[in-house]
C-alpha cells in the first residue's frame, strides 16, 4: 500500500476519530486499525487533532511513511509525555479491552449441569481457538471469558450480569436447562446483550437478545412421532409418553398429545408418566410399560426423560427384556454424550432424534470431530448435537460480526438475519427471523458402539418453529424480528405484540 | 459342513462360480450374490428386507450365520475389496474379520480368519428395528431345532405372532416327538391357539380352556379383542371366565412384583445407609461425605474394569475389596486429619465433611472429567430369571437384594462377635472407661470411621451396577440414606434394615397409584410425621447413651 | 423507619453490642455508598458503580438477613434447621405470585387473567391458591404468614414431641426436601421447574429501571437493620436468657418449671417470617424464583455461612453470609474451575481452626494482641518466653 495522506475528523469529546477515510473512501480495515491506534492519538499544540502512528506500534501497516510517522512520534510524545501521563494508566485498562473481542462462556463447570455443560465450555474455547488461527474477527483475537454459574439458577442471572457490565463482552454463549435461560432473559433483554442458547427446548419463547440454536419441538419431536407412525418406524398405534417432571418434557407432551390426537390416536392409547429428576429406581414404571405395550398394538416409547436418570431407565429396560423391536424408545435428550457413560448392548436399536449426529458422513463433520478430539486430547471422546447447535452458533456469529463490520450488538444482529453457515450433517444452517435455525431432522438408532445409525432423515432443513401449531394459545402467535413486525410474539388475531418494551 | 448348502454349491452355474471367484475369494455361497447385493450398495429398508426373506428361504447355515451376524450388528462390508465380512473388536480397538461363507474341509461353524483390519475399513451393514424383528423371526425357526429347551420355548413363543401353515407343520411334527414337559405346554398353548383363531366355535371353545393356563400377554389381547368381536354367548362366557382367571393370577404376580420392586428398592437404601450406620449411627458423626465414599467406591470398579478390560466378568469381585480398601483408607484419612478434632461437635462434623465432600467431587471432575463413565455389567448379572410368562425378576436386583443382606450380615457379625466390634462399642458408649481399660480409642475411631466408609465404597460398587457413575452419584443417595438411618433409630442396625426395607416396599405401593412423584413426597411426610410419635426412630436406643 | 424505637431503647441495646453497632452502621454506610455513586457518578466516570454491583450488594444483604434469621434459631435456641431455605424460598414465591400477577396482559399470551406458564400449558383458569395475589399489601402479609405458619405449624409437632438434634434436622431436611418435590411438579400450578420469571414491575414501578433497584437495596438494608435489632432486643431480654438457657440445658430448663416448646416455638417462627422477608426482597433482585432455592444444599449452605461467619452472635451470622457469598461470587468468575476446592476448604478449615467463625478469629487475634501487650507491660524482661508461649 502506498502512503498517501491520512485524514481524520474526529468526535472532539472523546478525542477519538469517529470518520476515517483513506483515499477519498472509507475502508473499513483502516478504521479498524486507526480505532487500534487511538491511544496513540491527541490533540497537538495548535488545536488540530493528529494521528501518531509510531513505528514499533502496531500501526506499522497503516503505511502513512515512516519518516513522517517518526517525526510525528517524535513530536507528540515529547508534548505528550508530560500531558497524557496520568491519563495513561486509565486508558491502558480500556486498550486491552479494545484489543481483544470478548466471548462470554456461560456453562455450569459444577454442580448437577456441569456433566453436560463443561463440553460446551470445552466447544466454545475450542472454536475462539480455531478463530484466533485463523486470525481472529475483524482483525482482532477473540477473548474467552468463562465464569462458573455453578447449576445455580439465580446466579445465571448474576453471572450474566457480570459478564455484560463486569467483562464487557460481545456476545455470551450459555445456558443449559430452560430455567437458567429464563433466569438470564431479564438480563441480557434489559442491558442488551447477545445469547447463543445452544440446546433443544420447549419452545414458546423468542426474545430479541437470544438466539436459539437448538431445535425447536417441530424439529425433534413432530418429526419423530411422524417417523414413529411411519411404515418404515414400525407403524406404532400406541404411545408411551415419559418425561421428568419439568417444563420442557410437560410442553413437549402437551404438543406431542395434542399432534397424536390430530392423527387420530385415542386417549386410551396413550399413557403418559412424569418421574422427579435423577429418578433412580424405575421398575414399577418400566413394568407398566411392558404391560401398556402387550395390548397387541404396537407401541412405542416417547422419552423426555432427563441427561441423569437415562442410565437407570435403559439399564432397567435392557435387564427387563424391552428390546426396540417390541418397544422402541425414542428420546429427545440422549445423545452421544450421555450414552459414554453407559453399556450400550442392551440398547442397540432404541432411538434418539437430533439435528446432528456424530455418525453423520461429512467432510466437515469429520474435519470438526478431528479438531475436537485433538483440542481435548482425548480420542474417545465423542461429539453431539448441542456441541453442532453451538458450533454453527458461533460461526453465525462471527460471520454476522464481519459482515456487520463491528461487535455492536443491534448492528450484529440485524446481520444475523438470513445468514447461512455449513452444518455438519453436510447441508447448511440459516439463522431465521424468529430466531430459529433452519436445519434437518434426524433419527437415529443406537449401536452397540454408543453410536447411532442414521435410520432417516428430512428430506431438507424444517424451520424452527418459536410458537407450536398444536396448542391453542400459541397458534396464533408467531415470531418476526424483522420489519414490519419486529416482535417476539405477535398476535395474528388481537394484532398486539404484548409485553414488548422495545 | 451342511450336505445342503454343499449340493446348493455345486447346483450354481459355472459362469456365476467364475463371477463370485471374482468378488469373493472364497467363492463357496449357498444364496445367489444377487440377493445379497444390497447389503452392499446404499440401499432402501424394503431392499435389505427382502435379503431377509431370500436368506430365509434359502434356509442353509450360511444364512443362519449371516443373519445372527447381521443382528448382532457383527456384520460389515469391507470398504476396500467390497466384500462381506464378519467382524469382532478385539481389545485393542481393532477388528479381526472373518469370511462369513465356508469353505470346503473347514469344519462347521468355524468361518475362515481374514486378517485385522481398523474400524477405518469397515463399514457396518445397516439395520433398524424392522428388519431386527424380521430377521429375529426368522431366527426362530432355525431356534425351532435348538438342543436347549430354553431357547425352543422361546422360539415357540415367538412364532405366535405369525402363525403360518409352514410354522404350524413344523410344531405339529415338533409336538409328535418333543420330549421335554415345558416345550410341550408351550407347544399345546401355540396350537390351540391356531385351534382358537381358525377354528369352529366348539373348537374355540375347546382351545381357550388349554389358553386359559397361560400368561402370555399376547394371547391374553387375542382374547380380549375376539372377546369384543364375538356374538356367540358361550363362547363370550368362556372367555370371559378365562379373562377373569388370567387377570386373577396376573394381580398375584403384579402384588409379588410390587414385593419384589419394594424389597430392591429397599435393599439399594440399605446398602447406601449401611455405611452410614456406623459413622454417623455409632460414631455420632454427621458424615454429609458418605455419598462421596460411595461415588469413590464407583469409581473404583469403573478403573478395575478400564485397567483389566477382558475381566469384566470379574471385574466385581476383584472391585468389592478394594473398593473397600479405597473408601476406608480415604474414611480413616479424613477421620484422622479432621473428624478426630471435632468430637463431641456433632453439628461442626456437618459443616466439615460437607466441605470434604465437596472437595471429592470436584476433584474427582477434575481427574475422571464431569462427564459420567462407563460401568459395564457382567453377563452374570445382565436379563433376568423368568420365573413365568408374565413375572421375571431382574438379575442385577436378584443380587442387589442378596448383597445388601449378607454385607449387613457380616457387618452386623462383626459387631456382635469380634474384638473390633466390641471395642467401637464400649468407644462409642463410654469412651473415658474405654480408654482407662486400655482400649486405644483414636485407633478404634480411625477403624471405625474407616469401616463405615469402607462399606459405603462397598455399596458403591452395588449403585455402579444400577445408576450413573458421575461426581453427582453420592448427593442423589445422601438425603435418602440420611432419612434411612434417622427412621430406623440412630445407632441401631437392625432399625436400618427395617427401615430401608420398610420404605422401599412402601414406597413401590405407593408408586402405581399415586405416581413416583407424589410417592416420594408422601413417604417423607410420612417420615416426618412418625418422627413426632417417635422421636428417635423406629428403634430407639434406650437409656443413658439416648441424651449423648 | 428506626424512629419507631424509642432512642433511648435503641442506644440502650446498642450501647453494649459494639460489633452490632459497627456492622449497622457499615452496612448503612456501604448502602449509602453504593447508592450515591450509582445515582450521582455519570456512567464511564472510574467512581461510578454499576448496576451490577447494586444488585449484588441487595442479593448479600437479604442472605445476610436469612442467616440472621438462621442464627437466631440455631445460634440462641440450639435448633439446627436445615430448612430454612424452605422459608426463604416461600417468601419468595409470595412475591413472585405478586409479581407475576403485576405484570397482567403483558405476558407474551397477553391473556389477562393467567400468567405465561398456565398459558401454554392451556389451564382454563387460575387456582384458587392465586386469589389475592394482586393485592400487594395481601402479598406482604402471605409472605410473612405461609412461611411463619408453616414454621408454627411444623415447629408445633416437633418441639411438642421433643424431637432435637440430629433428628430435627433430619426432618427440617426432609421437609425442605418434600416441598421441593412439590414445587417441581408442573401441576402444582407455580411454574414448575422453571419457576416464576419475567417480572415486570413492583408496585407501578420498572424492576428493570436504576432507581427501583437503588429503592429495593435500601429496602434490603433497612429490613436487615430492623431484623438485626428485633433479633438483639429479643436475645437481650428475659426471653432471650430463657432462650439461651434451653440451647445449653434443655432439660434442665423444663424442669425448672418453663414451657420450653413455647420459647423454641416463638423463635423457630419468628426466625421463619425473617426468612420469608428475605426471600421476598430476594426475589425482585434476582429476578426469578425457582424450586431449586428448596434445595436441601441450598440450606446446608446457609448453614455454613452461619458457621463461617460465627454463630450466636448475630452480627457473624451476617458478615458470614457476605463473605462467603463474596467468596463464591469471586472465585465462579475469576477461578471457575478452583471455586469448589476452595469453598470445600473454606468450611473445613472454619471448622477446625474458626470454631467461632470470623468474628471469633477477630476476637482471638484481638485477644491475643491484648494478652500480649499486656505480658509485654508486665514482663519486659520474660519477653522470650512469651514468643516462645
Amino acid at each position: 500500500m502506498q502512503h498517501k495522506s491520512l485524514r481524520f475528523s474526529y468526535a472532539p469529546k472523546y478525542g477519538m476519530p469517529s470518520v476515517i477515510s483513506y483515499k477519498g473512501q472509507t475502508n473499513r480495515k483502516i478504521l479498524r486499525k486507526a480505532l487500534f491506534s487511538r491511544f496513540a492519538v491527541t490533540v497537538t499544540d495548535h488545536g488540530t487533532p493528529l494521528a501518531i502512528p509510531c513505528s514499533g506500534n502496531e500501526q506499522r501497516t497503516i503505511n502513512s511513511g515512516e519518516a513522517m510517522k517518526n517525526r510525528l512520534c517524535k513530536l507528540s510524545r515529547s508534548f505528550l509525555s508530560a500531558s497524557v501521563a496520568t491519563a495513561a494508566l486509565s486508558l491502558s485498562v480500556m486498550s486491552q479491552a479494545a484489543d481483544t473481542i470478548k466471548v462470554g462462556v456461560l456453562h455450569s463447570l459444577s454442580g448437577t449441569m456441569a456433566i453436560s455443560e463443561t463440553t460446551l465450555k470445552d466447544t466454545v474455547l475450542m472454536m475462539v481457538e480455531e478463530q484466533n488461527k485463523k486470525g481472529g474477527v475483524l482483525g482482532k483475537q477473540l477473548e474467552a471469558v468463562v465464569v462458573d454459574p455453578a447449576s445455580d439458577w439465580p446466579l445465571f442471572a448474576e453471572k450474566a450480569r457480570e459478564l455484560l457490565v463486569k467483562k464487557d463482552v460481545d456476545v455470551i454463549f450459555g445456558g443449559w436447562t430452560s430455567v437458567s435461560r429464563k433466569s438470564v432473559l431479564p438480563v441480557v433483554e434489559e442491558l442488551n446483550g447477545l445469547m447463543f442458547y445452544p440446546v433443544q427446548y420447549e419452545g414458546e419463547e423468542s426474545s430479541k437478545n437470544v438466539f436459539y440454536t437448538g431445535a425447536a419441538p417441530n424439529q425433534q419431536a413432530i418429526p419423530a412421532v411422524d417417523y414413529l407412525m411411519s411404515e418404515e418406524g414400525g407403524a406404532v398405534k400406541r404411545f408411551v409418553l415419559a418425561g421428568t417432571d419439568y417444563v420442557y418434557p410437560r410442553t413437549t407432551n402437551k404438543i406431542l398429545e395434542s399432534y397424536l390426537k390430530s392423527k387420530g390416536v385415542k386417549e386410551a392409547d396413550i399413557l403418559i408418566n412424569y418421574t422427579p429428576f435423577g429418578h433412580s429406581d424405575w421398575q414399577t414404571i418400566v413394568s407398566d410399560i411392558k404391560k401398556f405395550g402387550n395390548a397387541g398394538k404396537k407401541t412405542a416409547v416417547i422419552s423426555t426423560i432427563n441427561g441423569d436418570a437415562n442410565v437407570p431407565f435403559y439399564k432397567e429396560l435392557g435387564n427387563q427384556g424391552v428390546s426396540a423391536e417390541d418397544i422402541p424408545v425414542i428420546a429427545f435428550s440422549v445423545g452421544e454424550e450421555e450414552l459414554s457413560g453407559i453399556d450400550t448392548t442392551p440398547l442397540v436399536g432404541h432411538l434418539a432424534a437430533w439435528n446432528y449426529f456424530m455418525s453423520a458422513e461429512s467432510e466437515t463433520n469429520d474435519e470438526f470431530i478431528e479438531t475436537w478430539q485433538s483440542f481435548i486430547k482425548d480420542e474417545e471422546r465423542v461429539s453431539n448435537d448441542p456441541m453442532e447447535a453451538t458450533y454453527i452458533g458461533f460461526n453465525m456469529w462471527v460471520e454476522a460480526v464481519e459482515k456487520a463490520g463491528t461487535t455492536d450488538i443491534d448492528a450484529v444482529r440485524s446481520a444475523m438475519y438470513g445468514i447461512t453457515v455449513p452444518n455438519l450433517t453436510g447441508g447448511t444452517a440459516v439463522m431465521n427471523t424468529n430466531h430459529h435455525l433452519t436445519k434437518p431432522v434426524l433419527i437415529g438408532e443406537i449401536q452397540d458402539d454408543g453410536q447411532f445409525e442414521i435410520v432417516w432423515e428430512t428430506k431438507g432443513g424444517v424451520i424452527g418453529d418459536a410458537w407450536t401449531d398444536f396448542l391453542p394459545e400459541s397458534s396464533k402467535i408467531v415470531a418476526d424480528w424483522s420489519a414490519p413486525v419486529k416482535c417476539g410474539n405477535y398476535n395474528l388475531t388481537t394484532g398486539v405484540c404484548s409485553g414488548q418494551n422495545y | 459342513m451342511n450336505q445342503n448348502v454343499r449340493q446348493a454349491l455345486h447346483g450354481l452355474s459355472a459362469s456365476f462360480l467364475l463371477f463370485l471367484l471374482l468378488v469373493l475369494s472364497r467363492p463357496v455361497l449357498a444364496v445367489s450374490s444377487e440377493d445379497l447385493k444390497p447389503l452392499l450398495t446404499k440401499s432402501s429398508w424394503a431392499q435389505l428386507e427382502r435379503v431377509v426373506t431370500s436368506l430365509t428361504e434359502e434356509g442353509s447355515e450360511s444364512s443362519q450365520q449371516i443373519l445372527e451376524h447381521w443382528l448382532n450388528g457383527k456384520l460389515f462390508i469391507e470398504k476396500k475389496q467390497k466384500r462381506l465380512v464378519f467382524a469382532e473388536k478385539t481389545p485393542d480397538k481393532q477388528y479381526r474379520i472373518f469370511d462369513p461363507f465356508f469353505a470346503e474341509g473347514e469344519s462347521k461353524g468355524e468361518p475362515l480368519e481374514l486378517g485385522t483390519v481398523k474400524k477405518r475399513a469397515l463399514k457396518k451393514v445397516r439395520i433398524n428395528n424392522q428388519l431386527r424383528s424380521a430377521i429375529k423371526t426368522a431366527l426362530a425357526s432355525w431356534d425351532l431345532k435348538a438342543s436347549d429347551p430354553e431357547t425352543r420355548i422361546s422360539a415357540i413363543y415367538a412364532s405366535l405372532k405369525t402363525l403360518d401353515s409352514k410354522t404350524l407343520s413344523t410344531l405339529r411334527n415338533m409336538r409328535a416327538s418333543e420330549e421335554d414337559q415345558a416345550v410341550i405346554n408351550a407347544l399345546d398353548i401355540a396350537l390351540a391357539l391356531d385351534l382358537f383363531q381358525q377354528g369352529s366355535i366348539s373348537e374355540q371353545i375347546e382351545a381357550v380352556e388349554v389358553l386359559t393356563g397361560s400368561d402370555n400377554p399376547f394371547i391374553r389381547s387375542v382374547l380380549a379383542n375376539t372377546l369384543a368381536g364375538t356374538e356367540n354367548p358361550a363362547l363370550a362366557q368362556t372367555i370371559t371366565t378365562a379373562l377373569a382367571e388370567i387377570d386373577q393370577r396376573q394381580q398375584y404376580y403384579t402384588v409379588a412384583e410390587n414385593v419384589f420392586f419394594g424389597l430392591s428398592l429397599g435393599s439399594v437404601l440399605l446398602l447406601s445407609s449401611i455405611g452410614l450406620a456406623i459413622t454417623f449411627g455409632v460414631m455420632g458423626v454427621i458424615n454429609m461425605a458418605h455419598g462421596e465414599m460411595m461415588m469413590l467406591g464407583a469409581y473404583t470398579t469403573f478403573v478395575i474394569q478400564s485397567v483389566f478390560p477382558e475381566l469384566i466378568d470379574q471385574s466385581l469381585f476383584i472391585a468389592i475389596p478394594l473398593a473397600f480398601l479405597v473408601a476406608g483408607a480415604a474414611g480413616v484419612l479424613i477421620e484422622r486429619l479432621v473428624i478426630r478434632h471435632l468430637y463431641g461437635r456433632p453439628l461442626e462434623t456437618l459443616l466439615a465433611t460437607f466441605g470434604i465432600s465437596l472437595i471429592l467431587q470436584q476433584a474427582v471432575r477434575t481427574i475422571f472429567s464431569p462427564l459420567n463413565q462407563e460401568v459395564a455389567t457382567p453377563a452374570w448379572m445382565s436379563g433376568s430369571w423368568v420365573i413365568n410368562e408374565a413375572l421375571s425378576l431382574t438379575w442385577n436386583r436378584l443380587y442387589t437384594v442378596g448383597f445388601s443382606l449378607l454385607v449387613f450380615m457380616v457387618l452386623l457379625f462383626v459387631m456382635r462377635y469380634t474384638r473390633f466390634g466390641l471395642n467401637i462399642r464400649a468407644v462409642t458408649q463410654n469412651r473415658a472407661m474405654a480408654s482407662s481399660m486400655g482400649i486405644p480409642t483414636g485407633r478404634v475411631d480411625a477403624l471405625t470411621f474407616g469401616l463405615g466408609s469402607g462399606i459405603a465404597g462397598v455399596a458403591g460398587v452395588a449403585l455402579s451396577q444400577l445408576t450413573n457413575v458421575g461426581p453427582n452419584l453420592g448427593q442423589n443417595y445422601i438425603i435418602d440414606s440420611f432419612m434411612v438411618v434417622v427412621f430406623g433409630g440412630v445407632g441401631n442396625l437392625w432399625g436400618t434394615l427395617v427401615a430401608a426395607m420398610g420404605l422401599g416396599v412402601v414406597n413401590k405401593f405407593l408408586e402405581p397409584w399415586a405416581g413416583a412423584v407424589v410417592a416420594k413426597i408422601l413417604v417423607l411426610v410420612f417420615i416426618i410425621l412418625f418422627i413426632q410419635k417417635r422421636p428417635r426412630g423406629l428403634f430407639a436406643l434406650k437409656g443413658r447413651a439416648v441424651e449423648g | 423507619m428506626t424512629k419507631g424505637f424509642q432512642p433511648g431503647f435503641l442506644t440502650r441495646l446498642l450501647l453494649e453490642d459494639r460489633a452490632g453497632k459497627l456492622l449497622l452502621s457499615s452496612v448503612m454506610a456501604i448502602t449509602a455508598v453504593v447508592v450515591l455513586l450509582n445515582t450521582l457518578m455519570p456512567e464511564g466516570s472510574p467512581l461510578h458503580v454499576s448496576n451490577y454491583t447494586v444488585t449484588l450488594l441487595g442479593k448479600y444483604l437479604c442472605y445476610g438477613l436469612l442467616a440472621l434469621a438462621l442464627d437466631l434459631v440455631w445460634g440462641y435456641c440450639g435448633i439446627l434447621s436445615l430448612g430454612h431455605g424452605a422459608f426463604f424460598a416461600l417468601g419468595g414465591f409470595a412475591m413472585g405470585m405478586y409479581l407475576m400477577r403485576q405484570i397482567g396482559d403483558r405476558g407474551v399470551y397477553g391473556n389477562p387473567e393467567l400468567p405465561d406458564f398456565m398459558v401454554f400449558l392451556n389451564w382454563q383458569e387460575l387456582p384458587w391458591y392465586w386469589y389475592g395475589f394482586d393485592s400487594f399489601a395481601f402479598a406482604m402479609v402471605m409472605v410473612a404468614l405461609v412461611p411463619g405458619l408453616l414454621a408454627f405449624l411444623f415447629g408445633w409437632l416437633a418441639f411438642r414431641s421433643r424431637v432435637t438434634g440430629v433428628y430435627l434436622f433430619i426432618i427440617t431436611q426432609a421437609l425442605t426436601y418434600a416441598l421441593m418435590l412439590l414445587f417441581f411438579q408442573n401441576d402444582f400450578g407455580f411454574g414448575g421447574n422453571n419457576g416464576l420469571t419475567d417480572f415486570k414491575d413492583l408496585l407501578g414501578f420498572s424492576l428493570q429501571s436504576d432507581s427501583t433497584r437503588v429503592v429495593l437495596l435500601i429496602s434490603s438494608a433497612l429490613a436487615l437493620a430492623l431484623g438485626y435489632l428485633v433479633c438483639r432486643w429479643l436475645v437481650s431480654s428475659r426471653y432471650g436468657r430463657v432462650l439461651v438457657a434451653v440451647r445449653d440445658a434443655e432439660s434442665r430448663v423444663r424442669f425448672m418449671g418453663y414451657r420450653v416448646e413455647h420459647y423454641k416455638l416463638v423463635a423457630f417462627t419468628l426466625s421463619a417470617v425473617l426468612a420469608g422477608i428475605a426471600g421476598a426482597l430476594y426475589v425482585p433482585q434476582v429476578g426469578i424464583i425457582n424450586p431449586g432455592e428448596f434445595s436441601p444444599i441450598n440450606s446446608i449452605e446457609l448453614v455454613i455461612w452461619v458457621a463461617v461467619g460465627g454463630r450466636g452472635t448475630l452480627y457473624g451470622a451476617v458478615i458470614g453470609a457476605v463473605v462467603v457469598n463474596y467468596a463464591k461470587t469471586w472465585f465462579t468468575g475469576g477461578m471457575p474451575d478452583a471455586w469448589l476446592f476452595a469453598l470445600g476448604a473454606l468450611f473445613v478449615i472454619t471448622t477446625l481452626w474458626l470454631p467461632k467463625g470470623l468474628v471469633g478469629l477477630y476476637q482471638q487475634v484481638a485477644g491475643f494482641i491484648n494478652e500480649r501487650r499486656n505480658q509485654q507491660n508486665n514482663r519486659i524482661e520474660k519477653t522470650e518466653l512469651v514468643d516462645h508461649g
